[in-house]
């Protein structure tokens, strides 16, 4: 892969990475996430 | 200062940000401030008591198995983010399981190789435990359940399970078989950690995967002066995830630990922020 793919394609990736950070926030994925975080997961610790 | 102690010092300091609550472990809480609704670049189960922000791949299965969504972007996102910036380095630098790995392979005993095929089996786990079986496996409310939490994580039976079955009696009444597995594969990974460098995340870790993938575009990468490179192989040797930095300068394998660029006689090597743009500013040894 050339120099300035490479360069292209991360500028891409940064780009998409924050449209689909903010896109994720506006529809209430953070607030998902944060409901599972603050409870105890009884799958991750070998309960549920 | 030495490479591998600065290196050393980083992977702990991350572990430290990433576990800043270790009160929490006395009274068998968790910590739930607004911190948690984002990612730690790294493995760290968020039911662990210490824990100040959530698991990456635990997050990603929350939203994608809950009603209302099946594709987290905001998960994506911030997994791409660390990708195309850091790639798998997140893995060599800031993942406090990685660092829990390296310090257990201290542990004296034979040291092993792991077989080429169990590399792929992280994108297995990958795919069918953390993509598909959360989306396609639904409760009667829609809901799907974290799969690779529930039946493979042994960083979420050690840093959560563990230290939240100490303290809390009326969970230590509700173990049952699926807790007898989660422990029976914590032992395998702490097993397989002794005798081989970084066996979980080798051939299990699907944050590995991910990182992985993005090993080919990310800016944080290695690259080899080929004008410079004698061929002596002292770098393949020294790399404990088996890499040779010559041949596959961009390996899924490669977490940039930079232990090749300070073997390289020549100084061939350099590891670091946009590498292919610079010259190795290291001499020849």
């Amino acid at each position: 892969m050339s120099s300035k793919a490479k360069k292209m394609i991360r500028l891409g990736g940064i780009l998409v990475s924050g449209v689909f950070v903010l896109y994720g926030v506006v529809r209430g994925e953070a607030g998902i996430v944060l409901n599972k975080a603050v409870n105890i997961c009884f799958e991750c610790i070998g309960l549920g | 200062m030495k490479h591998s102690i600065k290196r050393k010092l980083v992977q702990v300091a991350a572990f430290g940000y990433s576990n800043p609550y270790l009160m929490n472990f006395k009274g068998g809480k968790l910590y739930q401030g607004k911190w948690k609704q984002f990612c730690n670049p790294g493995l760290n189960c968020y039911s662990c008591p210490a824990a100040a922000f959530a698991c990456p791949i635990g997050a990603l299965q929350a939203v994608n198995g809950s009603a209302n969504f099946k594709l987290s972007f905001y998960v994506v996102g911030i997994l791409l983010a660390f990708g195309v910036l850091l790639g798998r380095a997140v893995c060599g630098w800031l993942c406090p399981f990685g660092l829990l790995q390296e310090l257990i392979h201290k542990i004296p005993s034979p040291k092993l190789k792991l077989k080429k095929a169990f590399l792929y089996l992280k994108y297995v786990v990958l795919v069918v435990f953390v993509i598909v079986l959360p989306i396609a496996v639904t409760d009667y409310m829609g809901m799907g359940k974290p799969a690779f939490c529930q039946y493979i994580c042994p960083a979420g039976t050690l840093e959560g399970g563990v230290p939240l079955l100490l303290s809390h009696q009326a969970l230590r009444q509700t173990i049952g078989s699926l807790f007898t597995l989660k422990v029976a594969i914590l032992i395998g990974t702490v097993i397989g950690c002794v005798l081989v460098y970084r066996f979980f995340c080798k051939a299990l870790c699907p944050l590995g995967a991910i990182y992985g993938l993005l090993n080919k575009i990310s800016i944080y990468g290695l690259k080899v002066d080929e004008h410079k490179c004698i061929n002596c192989g002292k770098c393949r040797q020294i790399c404990r995830m088996e890499v040779d930095p010559v041949r596959a300068t961009d390996s899924a394998e490669c977490i940039r630990c930079g232990e090749c660029a300070k073997a390289c006689p020549e100084g061939a090597i350099c590891v670091g922020f946009a590498a292919e743009g610079r010259k190795s500013e290291r001499q020849p040894l």
